[in-house]
């Protein structure tokens, strides 16, 4: 087979994948139906090229202000990438707590849980709410609850808590395009060719010398 | 993938009952050999020229595409109303503890378990056909290495399939210009083959039915199919109409352009082409019916749109609805004639079900801290894998299991989804902020998984059977299942996490996950690995087997299994080719007998 074949192929490919991963064509009745000619999405079943979320959102606007917050001081701005809240990472916490599946349903009673011991932490220390803390207060009480294995038994409550929202915060953040280049993954495009790795990178390795 | 007329009047010469790897080769080689055939399958009509989410990000499904009771291989898993728990279909089992548990999983849909699956094609070796001989375990197949190779050779070149040949013990070779050639390995598979050079473990190509090439149509289906107009035609222009890999998007997924092995690309559009085949969808068989001298007549099915029963019949039943789902198919076929259950007269329909042994391990590697960013998405899948090394030992003796395995690798600079930055705080002491913002710049393709797969020797502890007390939604007899892993298994569980741990030392990893001197604790309940195979043997006598060298059933002659039921063993190859490549075998001794007049 030669070469040029080859390649037009690819392009052909590529052409191809262009309409359909974004479309399916409307007059396509028999890809995805059943015999009688109806289609009926389900939970096992979803319309996997146009997603949409099936439950009601469970927080209320307090829970997410605070989540704002902890979204942005998990994952500020810097000069890479924007912070996690400016991407809607309390709008995806909410989104997972809300979700009808036991771990989310677990997940939305250690958040509440959670959002209630800051705030009463946060009186408590401030004689205010955790949004109307200025940063070093803040972090005054993050510190406090960073890491589980770390944290006073007093404040285990807190580390689980903060530690689900950093999870998923980074998993908001992490998967939205800003977040995919800040940490340098530059897959998911097409190529005609896989060449592997760089002598350079062969060099760090020191796979090659 | 069109429906049809379920009512339609065309007398069949076969229904093939199930649209996965067996049921569609078996269609395939029996249309295209000019057969009538009817598939049934028990889920939707699918699509993956349509359907397939390719490019889609985690970020626009919903909980950024992760694991859920409803699609537990996350959302864009082309898994249909699958996965070990189906609605509506319960199965049963025979003991609360969970080691004592098989977990069955389904994917209800047209193609079955091929449209998801881990591509990985290994050819069964020559000792892997007769282990009995070998070591005293388990059974021999009733055919060896040689009767399936030039099935291989065939199912190979029709489906696609790159890898390399390296000459290494019971690791077949194939024969020249059969295999499309492997990917370029990525570092960690170059840095795991560099430690492993001062294990004695070998890291070679992996064989995945990926096209890392287009296949060549012009010539490959006169090869196949020599003397057969038609089948050369439909395949190539199947054939054609796939294109190669462009070396990203998840196989998972399934593939839009057709370039990696579906049944519902490669199979099913050649086999419809010729004009030979029906496929109706939503159609749960309940049982293989039989006429008065005791010939299986047809099928009842259940039409799921509408509930009502429905019956097919044909001259011949080819029964590949995935090895459990036979069986429960053959036991729920009970008659005057058979009271026991179709092909039951062994009393071994059900048992020895086999699944694959697993056992892995993880690291974090700090030689990919801070390397430059580079894509390392591939095939998607392993470029590089370990085949089983210690043959000789065993031979020996020296070890405390009789069986090989061979691993897997994972990991890398794969596309963030959710979960990839959990746990950090282990790693950092609870960074937040900036520190966090490094952190994750840091560590990001430096975490790895690898997997033990390794040969399950089929024991008596491990069967279904049918629950006379419950029913599925359809109202059909649901299996029980029974299970119970051996010392060898476990034995060798152990070795895998402990190996495994070795390489990622050698790499200059860190563990981050358990190693169990315990393999109870090491191993993968029974299910995990989705290799279920076994529980209608076949074999060379009658009352030790369910069925004889051809798949054929010993008592009813125009009855075959065409799926992983007919396994004797479960070598650490993933079965899938090999299931391709028997049910190719069957089906040419189907069209060859019928031409005969002896079935």
């Amino acid at each position: 087979m030669s070469e040029d074949k080859l390649s037009l192929s690819r392009r052909s490919a590529l052409k191809l994948i262009a309409v359909s991963a974004v479309t399916i064509p409307a007059a396509d009745a028999l890809a995805g139906t059943s015999h009688n000619g109806s289609k009926v999405y389900s939970a096992t079943d979803p319309d996997l090229l146009n997603p949409s979320v099936e439950w009601e959102m469970l927080l209320n606007q307090e829970e997410l202000e605070v989540l704002v917050d902890l979204c942005d001081l998990i994952i500020p701005a810097d000069t890479v990438s924007p912070s996690a809240s400016s991407l809607g990472a309390q709008n995806y916490i909410n989104e997972y707590v809300s979700a009808p599946y036991q771990q989310n349903q677990d997940a939305l009673k250690l958040v509440r849980e959670g959002i209630a011991w800051l705030q009463n932490e946060s009186a408590k220390r401030f004689e205010q709410v955790f949004p109307a803390l200025i940063d070093k207060q803040k972090h005054d009480i993050c510190n406090d609850i960073k890491w589980l294995q770390a944290a006073k038994p007093k404040h285990q409550l807190g580390a689980r808590f903060f530690a689900i929202v950093r999870d998923l915060t980074a998993t908001a953040f992490y998967t939205t395009n800003e977040g995919m280049a800040d940490v340098g993954y530059i897959g998911n495009r097409p190529s005609q060719t896989f060449e592997g790795p760089s002598k350079e990178l062969l060099k760090i390795l020191e796979i090659e010398s | 993938m069109a429906a049809v007329n379920v009512g339609s009047k065309t007398q069949y010469d076969a229904i093939v009952v199930g649209s996965g790897a067996g049921g569609g080769m078996s269609a395939y080689i029996l249309a295209v050999s000019g057969l009538k055939v009817l598939m049934l399958e028990a889920g939707r009509a699918y699509n993956p020229v349509t359907e397939t989410p390719m490019f889609n990000l985690p970020k626009d499904a919903p909980l950024r595409g992760g694991s859920t009771p409803d699609k537990p291989f996350g959302f864009y898993d082309a898994t249909i109303d699958g996965g070990w728990k189906v609605p509506g279909e319960p199965y049963s089992q025979g003991s609360d503890d969970p080691s004592r548990q098989f977990k069955w999983w389904r994917s209800r849909m047209l193609g079955g378990r091929t449209n998801h699956w881990g591509r990985i094609s290994l050819r069964m070796g020559e000792y892997d056909f007769k282990p009995y001989s070998r070591d005293g375990l388990g059974f021999d197949w009733p055919i060896s290495y040689a009767d399936l190779a030039p099935y291989y050779d065939k199912t190979e070149m029709l489906i696609g399939v790159y890898g390399s040949n390296e000459g290494l013990e019971n690791t077949p070779d194939s024969p020249p210009g059969v295999l499309l050639p492997p990917p370029a390995p990525r570092a960690y598979e170059l840095l795991a083959k560099k430690a492993c050079e001062g294990l004695d473990i070998p890291v070679i190509p992996a064989h995945l039915s990926i096209l890392s090439e287009r296949l060549d149509h012009e010539n490959i289906p006169q090869k196949l199919f020599p003397e057969n107009k038609l089948a050369q035609k439909v395949t190539g222009q199947s054939m054609q109409s796939r294109a190669a890999c462009f070396w990203a998007t998840d196989c998972i997924r399934g593939c839009s352009i057709k370039a990696n092995f579906q049944s519902t690309t490669v199979l099913i559009p050649p086999a419809l082409a010729t004009g030979n085949l029906d496929v109706v969808t939503d159609a749960m068989v309940r049982e293989v019916t039989v006429d008065a001298s005791g010939r299986a007549a047809g099928v009842i099915y259940i039409d799921k749109v509408t509930g009502l029963e429905k019956s097919a019949k044909a001259r011949v039943v080819v029964v590949a609805a995935s090895a459990a789902e036979s069986s429960r198919i053959l036991l729920n076929s009970k008659s005057s004639l058979f009271p026991d259950g179709l092909s039951n007269g062994s009393g071994l329909v059900g048992k020895y079900l086999m699944d694959t042994v697993g056992a892995g391990a993880g690291a974090q590697i700090p030689a990919f801290e801070g390397v430059p960013a580079h894509n390392e998405d591939g095939a998607s899948a392993m470029h590089m894998y370990t085949p089983w090394w210690k043959y000789q030992e065993q031979l020996r003796g020296e070890m405390n299991f009789s069986r090989g395995y061979h691993i897997e690798m994972y990991g890398g600079r794969r596309q963030p989804v959710a979960g990839t930055f959990n746990g950090l705080e282990k790693f950092t002491e609870g960074a937040y902020g900036s520190d966090f913002k490094e952190a994750c710049r840091r560590y990001f393709g430096t975490f790895f998984w690898f997997e033990g797969r390794g040969e399950m020797i089929p024991n008596k502890d491990c069967y279904l059977e049918i629950d006379n007390d419950r029913v599925d939604q359809w109202g059909i007899p649901v299996p029980k299942f029974h299970w119970k892993w051996g010392q060898e298994e476990l034995n060798q569980a152990a070795h895998m996490q402990k190996t495994i741990a070795e390489i990622f030392e050698a790499m200059g990893g860190r563990v981050t996950s358990p190693i169990h001197t315990d393999g109870a604790k090491a191993i993968q309940n029974g299910g995990a690995v989705i290799h279920e195979v076994g529980s209608a043997m076949m074999g060379s006598d009658p009352n030790r087997s369910v069925l004889n060298e051809h798949c054929q059933s010993w008592e009813v002659p125009n009855l075959f299994v065409a799926d992983g039921a007919p396994f004797v063993s479960n070598a650490d190859k993933n079965p899938t080719l090999t299931i391709m490549a028997l049910a190719w075998r069957t089906s040419d001794y189907i069209v060859e007998q019928l031409a005969k007049r002896n079935i």
